[in-house]
This record gives structure tokens, C-alpha cells and sequence, in this order.
């Protein structure tokens, strides 16, 4: 009888979350903590790049528009070093959100528009990005970038 | 240290900033909302960007870019763009604000458009 020899997978994911105030200045120090983290895995130049824009448009629409700039409000950020990928999710605590309703900044009629770019930005920079409306509340946004 | 310096200078009647740093939301989008509108308000209303030193921008930072061209051009003033980096230059292209901004890479030739 023959036996087929034990195969040993391993799977290293490496997940770090953070839960930050919805402050202006949590942006930076978000776009800091993923750098931090995107530099162990190993990524090119231009995927930490659009990471490093994704995740501060990602932040940006959680404490302005999510949170409203509301300090008592938490912006949780998790992010997942898996095997073929980074993935990064963003929740805010805000009254949830739609992106289908936001119009798109390319269009002519938009292009002089002063706001309106980021989740824009986010789309391209990013391989996926996904929005849900967890029943606890508030919106969460994932990104994945492939490696 | 700021997140954005910027230094005015003049050439003819041409208002130079050169700009170092980043145009992010906050402060550094606050600066250059700031040195446009005092530009307007001093009448200077024909302005040179100079961009080589913004290593980075985010879409606050081009929403910031664009209500200046509008400001400057409800005033019937000219606002132009210099020095772009590969990355700035690759937003502009993807937000089409390429064609709307008049853009240079030789600051002569820049300010003779003006003329």
C-alpha cells in the first residue's frame, strides 16, 4: 500500500489593524503605518506607490465624509500581508455610503470639479475595491493589490 | 517644517511661485489656497506654478489645482503650470486635467506664453 507523503503547507499572513481618530492629521499617520508595513511586503515601487494614494483617499472619505470629522468617531484600518496580495480595509462609523452615487470626476461636465477624484483614485491604483455596509454600521472599504 | 513652502518671486509682470513639499488635504492644500487668493487680492493675476519640488499630490491637492485655475480665471487672469513631475503629470493625464492646465517644462518658454 502506498502512502503519498504528508504535504506541509504553510501560509504566512501577517495582519495588522489600527483604530485612529477622525482627524485631518490620521491620514498621514495612516499613509505612514501602511508604508511601514507594504516596505516588509515586498511590493515594486509603483504598487506602494498606488497603495500609499489609495489608502489616503480610503482614510480621507472615513474622517471627512464617513465620521464628518466627528473626533469621537474611529476610523479601523486592517491590513493583510496574504500570499498573492496586500489587502487593506478602511470602516468608518458614519451613516454608510454609497459610490454608485458618486458621479465620475472624468466626465466632461465634471473634469473642473473641485472634489469628487478620490474613490476615482482609489479604483486606479488598486487591482479591486469593494464597499460594505456591515450590520454593526458605518461603511468598509476593501482594497486588494496584487503582487 | 511646512508640508508645502513656497517662495514667490517675479518675473515682468509673471507671479512665480516655486513650490517644494506636498499638496495633501489640510495643510498643505490650505497654503496654496492661501498664496493664490492673496496673489488675486494684490491684482497679480498672471501666475507660474512651479511644481518640481511637489513629490506628491493627492485628489484634494488636484481639486486645490483646479479651483485655482477658476479663481484666476474669473478674474480674467492666466494661471499655468511648470515643471511636472512623472507622477503629477500621470493624474492629470488620468483625471483628463492635462488638456484644461497649460503646461511647461523650460520655465523661458513658459513665461513667454504669457506674453
Amino acid at each position: 500500500m502506498a502512502f503519498e507523503r504528508p504535504c506541509l503547507i504553510t501560509v504566512t499572513v501577517e495582519t495588522t489593524e489600527l483604530s485612529l481618530p477622525s482627524r485631518i492629521d490620521t491620514v498621514a499617520a495612516a499613509a505612514a503605518a501602511v508604508s511601514e508595513f507594504v516596505s516588509r511586503s515586498g511590493l515594486s515601487d509603483d504598487a506602494a506607490f498606488g497603495i500609499d494614494m489609495a489608502i489616503r483617499e480610503a482614510v480621507t472619505n472615513a474622517v471627512v465624509h464617513g465620521n464628518n470629522r466627528d473626533e469621537a468617531k474611529l476610523v479601523g484600518i486592517t491590513l493583510k500581508s496574504l500570499p498573492d496580495a496586500v489587502e487593506i480595509t478602511v470602516h468608518d462609523q458614519g451613516p454608510g455610503f454609497n459610490p454608485n452615487e458618486v458621479p465620475d470626476p472624468t466626465a466632461e461636465e465634471n473634469i473642473l470639479k473641485t472634489s469628487g477624484r478620490g474613490i476615482f483614485f482609489m479604483r486606479s491604483f488598486m487591482d479591486e475595491v469593494d464597499w460594505f455596509l456591515p450590520p454593526e454600521g458605518g461603511t468598509t472599504v476593501r482594497m486588494l493589490k496584487r503582487r | 517644517m511646512a508640508e508645502l513652502n513656497i517662495t514667490e518671486r517675479q518675473a515682468g509682470d509673471v507671479t512665480v511661485l516655486d513650490m517644494s513639499g506636498k499638496i495633501t488635504i489640510g495643510e498643505g492644500s490650505v497654503a496654496l489656497r492661501t498664496a493664490i487668493r492673496r496673489l488675486l487680492e494684490e491684482g497679480k493675476k498672471r501666475i507660474l506654478l512651479n511644481l518640481a519640488g511637489v513629490g506628491y499630490i493627492d485628489s484634494s491637492g488636484i481639486g486645490e489645482l483646479v479651483s485655482s485655475y477658476t479663481a484666476i480665471n474669473k478674474e480674467s487672469g492666466q494661471l499655468k503650470l511648470l515643471n511636472l513631475t512623472q507622477k503629477l503629470q500621470d493624474l492629470l493625464t488620468i483625471t483628463k486635467l492635462l488638456t484644461v492646465f497649460d503646461v511647461y517644462e523650460s520655465e523661458a518658454e513658459a513665461l513667454n506664453s504669457f506674453k
